[in-house]
């Protein structure tokens, strides 16, 4: 097995930098995107997360990373989804506080989990595990190159579908574990190998993104449908908050 | 001093003192977050291997390092993505007495950790010896989970935690270094974690 970085080489300084906000907008009644505006924005490999941190008068910082929604462009803006997690310290003060015209401490972007456009990507992802999948999405079907990505999102019910607006495509597929709306021909359930397996063309890159056991479901069913390890990469969210 | 973040005042206000700047205590979770597939690597196919610039390119399987002296680390980790856990306990083998076994070269000043998954990361070589590493194979008394690395994975605690190599493989001694894999993608090559070096400038 072999695994390599999925991403850009960037060696490369990050500097913080204060982003001011443009816009918030729910996508579901746990979840928001802050849309941001950057004062030095650099082209993120879809996929990639930026850090957030919150700074108090005493000093006292608080930070956490968010997947990038949008797509790369060169309005100088990136959009953040954030789900609000039980007592969450950055994701509650998000939620709560941070209005259009705040500004916000970031940095990025970073990570290894991107794609660059170049080969057709299965993409699974779970409840919040669709925000840097979103990402791909976009940038595929702004370079007019749909055709490449496949999108599976698995969410408990319908009001936890993020960007449900926007996803439906002939590349998308929706599978609910909890609850399905009318009409729904698949029963409810953990996603399988049987969700999985008419979607793999066999030269794809997988791109897994959820919490770490929806990763574990994932990626044990992309294995039994015959995508190698290697072409499996996995971006696990992390209960931070 | 950064910014100040309108209307922050943040909510875990008590900071244990063991907690670097920036970290968080995780408590009863251990969060999950390699970038791979989890491999299941039965222990009769796991093995350690010292190679590069040593005396003795040395491999031990699994019952050959547990024959090894043991050695037990009792303290914190810390990830990077800002979580710590305080008060854990590792059993192992340190990795001066594998180190011992191979006799580096004098010119071996560097090395990248291996995994058997091809995760790489890099580490000065005074950051594993004397008695700051080991090769571990059980965590607060239970064997190490598949998901945490088992059945065995490098234990640096005092570097933030990606350095820690799960499922590792071996140690490849350098007389330079040489970015692993989150290092190629923007993490710091050291990771001091009371020094918040997380990412490459800081």
């Amino acid at each position: 097995m072999t695994l390599t970085p999925g991403g850009t080489t960037h060696r490369r300084t990050l500097r913080w930098q204060t982003a001011k906000v443009v816009s918030v907008r729910d996508e579901t009644p746990r979840a928001r995107t802050f849309r941001l505006a950057l004062p030095e924005p650099r082209p993120h490999l879809p996929g990639q997360y930026y850090v957030v941190r919150l700074t108090a008068p005493d000093g006292y910082t608080a930070q956490r990373d968010y997947s990038v929604a949008s797509a790369p462009d060169d309005s100088g803006e990136i959009e953040l989804t954030v789900e609000r997690l039980d007592d969450g310290e950055v994701s509650e003060f998000l939620h709560e506080v941070v209005v259009p015209g705040d500004e916000l401490e970031v940095r990025g972007p970073i990570g290894a989990f991107g794609w660059d456009g170049s080969g057709p990507a299965l993409l699974v992802g779970g409840g919040s595990g669709v925000v840097p999948l979103m990402a791909i999405l976009r940038h595929a079907r702004r370079l007019g190159r749909s055709e490449l990505v496949r999108l599976l999102v698995s969410v408990r019910s319908p009001e936890d579908l993020y960007y449900a607006d926007e996803l439906p495509g002939p590349e998308t597929t929706v599978i609910y574990t909890r609850q399905a709306p009318p009409g729904t021909q698949r029963p409810t359930g953990r996603l399988t190998v049987a969700d999985v397996a008419p979607l793999v063309r066999g030269d794809e890159t997988a791109y897994v993104c959820g919490s770490a056991g929806f990763a574990e479901t994932a990626t044990a069913a992309l294995l039994e449908a015959g995508v190698p390890a290697e072409r499996i990469r996995v971006e696990r969210f992390g209960p931070s908050g | 001093m950064a910014g100040i973040t309108r209307g922050f005042v943040g909510k875990r206000r008590e900071r244990d003192p063991r907690l670097p700047p920036g970290q968080y205590d995780a408590r009863d979770e251990w969060p999950v977050l390699h970038a791979e597939a989890t491999p299941h690597i039965p222990t009769d196919r796991w093995t350690f291997t010292i190679e590069g610039l040593v005396e003795n390119t040395v491999t031990w399987n699994w019952d050959e390092i547990h024959a090894l002296p043991r050695s037990r680390y009792e303290g914190d980790i810390h990830c990077v993505t800002t979580w710590s856990k305080l008060g854990m306990t590792f059993d192992g083998v340190s990795v001066d007495t594998l180190l011992a076994a191979a006799r580096p070269l004098p010119s071996a000043t560097h090395a990248m950790a291996v995994s058997h998954t091809g995760y790489t990361t890099n580490l000065p070589l005074d950051d594993l010896t004397g008695g700051k590493a080991w090769v571990v194979w059980a965590a607060d008394g239970k064997p190490l989970d598949t998901i945490h690395g088992g059945p065995a994975r490098l234990l640096v605690p005092h570097l933030y935690f990606w350095k820690s190599a799960k499922w590792v493989a071996g140690l490849r001694l350098m007389d330079h270094d040489e970015p692993g894999f989150w290092e190629r993608n923007g993490y710091h090559d050291r990771g001091d974690p009371w020094a918040e070096q997380r990412y490459q400038g800081d």
